[in-house]
Order: C-alpha cells, then structure tokens, then sequence
C-alpha cells in the first residue's frame, strides 16, 4: 500500500510544489496551518483538482494531468474525516453511517457495521441526531462513516483541531486502534507535534506549500529545528517501548527502551504491550557524572552526538542513548559550564511526571505483514 | 350558518376546479421550478441575468398582459399551442388545463425564489462528504440536498398555491370565465359582483376562499416544522 503525490498547484498568490510517497501505516501530513497540508489532502480526495502533477494511490492513478486523468470523488474509494464532521443532519446516526455502504459495490464491501460501532464505541449512539451528539461523538461517528464506505485508503483532516483537550484525549485511543486493528492506511493532517508524535509511523513535514522533511516519525521528530514555533516547545525524541512492569506501590509503569528502563505514571496497559513516549526537549536534563540526590528517576547515560543551536539562548543536544536518540533543550551558559562537547559521556535526566496523556500513547505494532 | 353551506352547484363547481387547477398548477411547477432554482443558485452560466428576468416576468408585468401573452403563445393557433395541440392532443384554450398553466406561471416566480434561496442555504460541505463516500452527483442531490431544502420546497410550493387559488386576471385573460370549466373561485366572486342580488353568493365564496387559503397555510407551518424536528437543525 503506497501513497504518491506529486503536484503543482497554485491557489490565488499561494504555490504549493508538493512531491511525496509514503507506505506507512499512519502518514502524517504535518506543518502549520497554511502550509498546504489540507490542500493536498483534497487533492488526494478529489475535492480540489490540482494545476499540474500525479497523484498514485496503490499503484492506481487517480489524478494524471499530462494523461488527462481525473478520476472523480465518489469513483476514488477513499475515506475522508473532516475537521467539522459533516454528519448529514437529516439522517440518524444509523442511518449516516450506512450512507457509505449503498455506493459501494458487494465484491468490495470488507467493512462489517458491528465491528465498527464496536471499535468505536459508538453503540449507544445508533438512533440518536447528529444535532444531538457531543463533538467527540460527531467525530467518531464520522470516522465510522468513512470506514463504513469501505474504502482503500482513510483521509483525516485535523479531525481533532476543533476540540477540546477531554475530547482529544477520548478520541485518541480510537486513532490508534483504527491504525492497529484495521488495514486500511490512513493519511492523517495534523499542526500538533503531540498528535504526529503519537500516532504516526510516517510523516511528511510541509512549510509555504513545500515538503521540507519525511520519513519514519521517529527520525523527522528529531529535527527540532524545521518544527513550527509554537509548537517548538512540544519537540522532543519519539522512543517505541514495552510495558516491563508496573510498579503498584509507587503508581508508575516501568518501560523497556534502548536506551534503558523509563519509569512513567501508571499506564492500564499490560505487561509486554507496546508504547510509545515522547521526551520533550525542554524536560530534559543533563548531567555530566551520574547524579545522586536526585529526584528524577529517569538516568539514562548516553554520548552526545549532536549540538545546534536553538531558540534564544538555548542550544539542542542530541544524546545516544544505545542507538536510541534523546534531545534535550538546555541553556547556552549550561552547555559552556559543563563543557559539553561532541562525543562526551553524559547522562539524560528526565522526570517521570513529566509524562502525561499527551506524551504517552499506543505503540505501533511491528511491521509483520506490511 | 346553513345559508353558508348552501352553494349552488355552480358555486361547487367554483370551488372544485380552483382546487383542482391550483393543485395541477402547483404540482406541475415543481419540476422545473427546482430546475430553474438550481440553475440560478448554482449555474454559472451566460445569459444568468436572463433567465432570472425571464422567471420574474409574471411578478412584474400586469396580469392582463401575462394572461394575453399566454393567448398569443398558447392559444389554438399560437405556436406553442398549436403544436401541442397537433403532437400531444394538448389543448389548453378555454380549458381547465389552460387556467391550470395561467396560474402556474404566475406563481413561477414565486415558487423559484422559495426553492433557489434554500438551495443556496445548503451546506455545500455536506454533499462533497457525501461525494468521499462515493455518492455520484444525481445520488448526492436526491438523497443530501433534496431532504436539506425540503422546507423551501414546501414554502414555494404552498406560495404557489395561493397564488394560484387568487389568480384572476391572467387567467381570465386566457381562458375567458366559463362554468365549469375555467371559472375559478375568483372569477366565479367577479361574476357574482356583475349581477344585481349576487352579494350573498360572492360573500359565501369569499369565505370558503378564505378558509381554503388559511387551511393551505396552516398545513404548510405544520408541515414544515415536521421537517425541521426531524431535521434537528439549531
């Protein structure tokens, strides 16, 4: 399953000159708002038809302006979930979830209405108004709708910009589910490093129409530097872990990692399950010996590796932790005091606290079968 | 009270044919009125200004005029009536169906305008979803947009109702004010107005027409608000 876009477009004084290609579970499309990431996905959905250039969707054409081709929406198979929902309010939620499944034909129908609802927890819902729902609710239903269509491929727009962080939260674990139960490859827009950083296995950073960085969501995550600002300060290495144990006497969990045990808040995962966590650059310290009297919990010794500067008077450092990278965001003054230099030993520091909801998630399932 | 009921068989005849008529005109219109519609919130097309100019026609000109007008065309040896009348045994002179067309065309544009600002009141978001989920465009209006301009279509509809149940001076303009078959309700009204003693029939008919209109209006609000809680719109 692959995804390639290559397109020209130009939209009043706004170019957009996009090329990218992505076999990745979740492909996130991630940069600020205005950066051409909900153009591209209309043009993925065939809501907005592009000026030049080649869109592939598993090998099939959908867009070839050279060939003349121009395959319309409602031939193209693939799911959208909008920002705003758009659950149809003359209908039920019943009734707006099977709408897909009229058009689409029964050799290619795979997507079975009560293992949806049950995926999504949206049972109760069934015979209820759009008008009647929370936005969380609006939103998984419309998730189901989209797979309900049975479609090849699942286009998310920002579907949880317009909410609050409760419903973020409640919304959170069906993404990832929908990532790791279903087949379907989804391509996910976002502006938030918290949301890329936790669902994606692949993402394509765009900034003024271009694409700047893709790849593995691990490797783009490290480059604090080609972040937005706003969300620089949300920056930080994405490691994939195991539940090794919980701690019930403290409350925590303790993570297998590469670079060593990471103990986090309690997590209602079982043991052997797989997470992933983001390190924000700024909840990290460095120490050059191993401190003692410390509260931190997390002491990971590692060997620096990189070094550039960032916002102000801060400086990034890239830290190898055994072949897993830590970033951390310290003072200018800290790293002259401490000498800190290519190829030193030092030890990362991270406060288990410093883990919430919006670090911690489910991790992506090995790539067993593609 | 008894005086009241009491019509004549003309009379009933009178208030038959004005249902009858206003119903046919009615319902005739909403094809090409939802049409016309769609075209005008939507097209984009040369002559725009036209077509919208052309509907608002019977709004603007005297009655009389829309009324002859449909004689010149219309009539027996107009084109369009002549050819009707050869091709499809359609007559509409001096007929019921001709008083049918005269009303319909005067409540045309009102019946557009109904329709065309509920078509540009719909979501246009909600039908390029229903596009992703792989509804073709006809499918996409019958099952997204038709449902979400209902209360438009039914306020245009009930508009042209009652204009068509008061329409007065086309219509006898085209098809003349013969009994029982083009006399309507208010030409039947005008009719009792000419004769010495015909005050009681004429007041009679103004009642039914009244109760006729009002029932008409009723069933609309009833109507429509029943779409609109189905709907749950806020």
């Amino acid at each position: 399953m692959s995804v390639l876009v290559d397109i020209s477009h130009r939209l009043g004084g706004f170019a957009i000159e996009a090329r990218f290609e992505s076999a990745g579970r979740l492909t996130a499309l991630f940069g600020p708002s205005g950066s051409g990431k909900t153009t591209l996905i209309n043009m993925i959905a065939g809501l907005i038809r592009p000026d030049k250039g080649r869109i592939e969707v598993d090998g099939r054409v959908l867009v070839d302006t050279a060939a003349g081709i121009f395959v319309p929406k409602h031939k193209r198979r693939i799911g959208m979930v909008f920002q705003d929902a758009r659950l149809f309010p003359h209908m039920s939620v019943a009734s707006n979830l099977r709408y897909g499944r009229w058009f689409t034909p029964p050799a290619e129908r795979y997507a079975d209405l009560d293992a949806v609802v049950d995926l999504l927890g949206i049972g109760p819902l069934m015979n209820r108004r759009p008008a009647k729902l929370s936005g969380g609710e609006k939103q998984r239903v419309a998730i189901g709708r989209a797979l309900l269509a049975s479609p090849s491929l699942l286009l998310m727009d920002e579907p949880l910009a317009s909410l609050d962080e409760a419903r973020k939260a409640e919304i959170l674990p069906y993404i990832e589910r929908l990532r790791d139960e279903t087949k379907i490859p989804i391509v996910y827009v976002s502006h938030s490093v918290a949301e890329v950083a936790r669902l994606a296995s692949d993402v394509v950073m765009l900034a003024q129409g271009n694409v700047i960085a893709g790849g593995p969501t691990e490797a783009v995550m490290q480059r604090l530097d080609l972040l937005p600002a706003e969300e620089r300060g949300e920056g930080g290495a994405v490691l994939d872990t195991r539940v090794l144990r919980h701690d019930e006497t403290f409350g925590m969990t303790v993570l297998g990692s590469a670079a060593g045990e990471i103990r986090v808040p309690r997590l209602a995962m079982t043991t052997g399950a797989r997470v992933r966590i983001r390190i924000r650059a700024r909840d990290v310290m460095i120490a050059t010996e191993k401190p003692t009297g410390l509260s931190a919990l997390n002491i990971l010794p590692g060997t620096i590796t990189a070094i550039s500067p960032g916002e102000g008077p801060a400086v990034e450092v890239g830290i190898d932790c055994n072949g897993a990278t830590v970033l951390a965001r310290i003072t200018e003054q800290s790293r002259h005091t401490l000498k800190l230099h290519l190829g030193g030993k030092v030890f990362a520091v991270v406060k288990t606290v410093s883990f919430d909801r919006a670090n911690t998630g489910a991790g992506l399932p090995a790539e067993a079968d593609g | 009270m008894n005086w009241l009921l009491d019509l004549t068989p003309d009379e009933w005849n009178a208030v038959r044919l004005s249902i009858k008529v206003a119903t046919v005109a009615m319902l005739a219109s909403l094809p090409p009125g939802i049409l016309i519609a769609l075209l005008l919130a939507r097209g984009q097309f040369w002559g725009k200004t036209l077509l919208n100019g052309l509907v608002h026609l019977p709004l603007i000109l005297p009655p009389v005029v829309t009324g002859y007008l449909l004689l010149l065309t219309f009539g027996r040896r107009g084109p369009a009536g002549a050819f009707l009348a050869e091709h499809f045994g359609i007559v509409f002179s001096f007929r019921w169906t001709g008083a049918a067309l005269a009303c319909g065309v005067m409540g045309f544009p009102l019946m557009v305008r109904a329709i065309r600002l509920s078509i540009e009141a719909v979501d246009r978001r909600m039908e390029a979803a229903a596009g992703t989920l792989g509804a073709n465009p006809l499918w996409v209006f019958a099952t997204i947009t038709l449902p979400l301009i209902l209360p438009g279509l039914i306020a245009g509809a009930i508009l042209a109702f009652a204009k068509a149940m008061g329409e007065f001076g086309a219509t006898i303009t085209f098809v003349s004010n013969i009994p029982n078959e083009t006399q309507t309700l208010p030409s039947a009204i005008y009719t009792f107005t000419q004769v010495p003693g015909g005050d009681e029939g004429a007041l009679r008919l103004t009642l039914i027409s009244i109760v006729i209109s009002m029932a008409a209006l009723v069933a609309s609000e009833v109507l429509a608000r029943r779409v609109g809680r189905r709907m749950d719109i806020e």
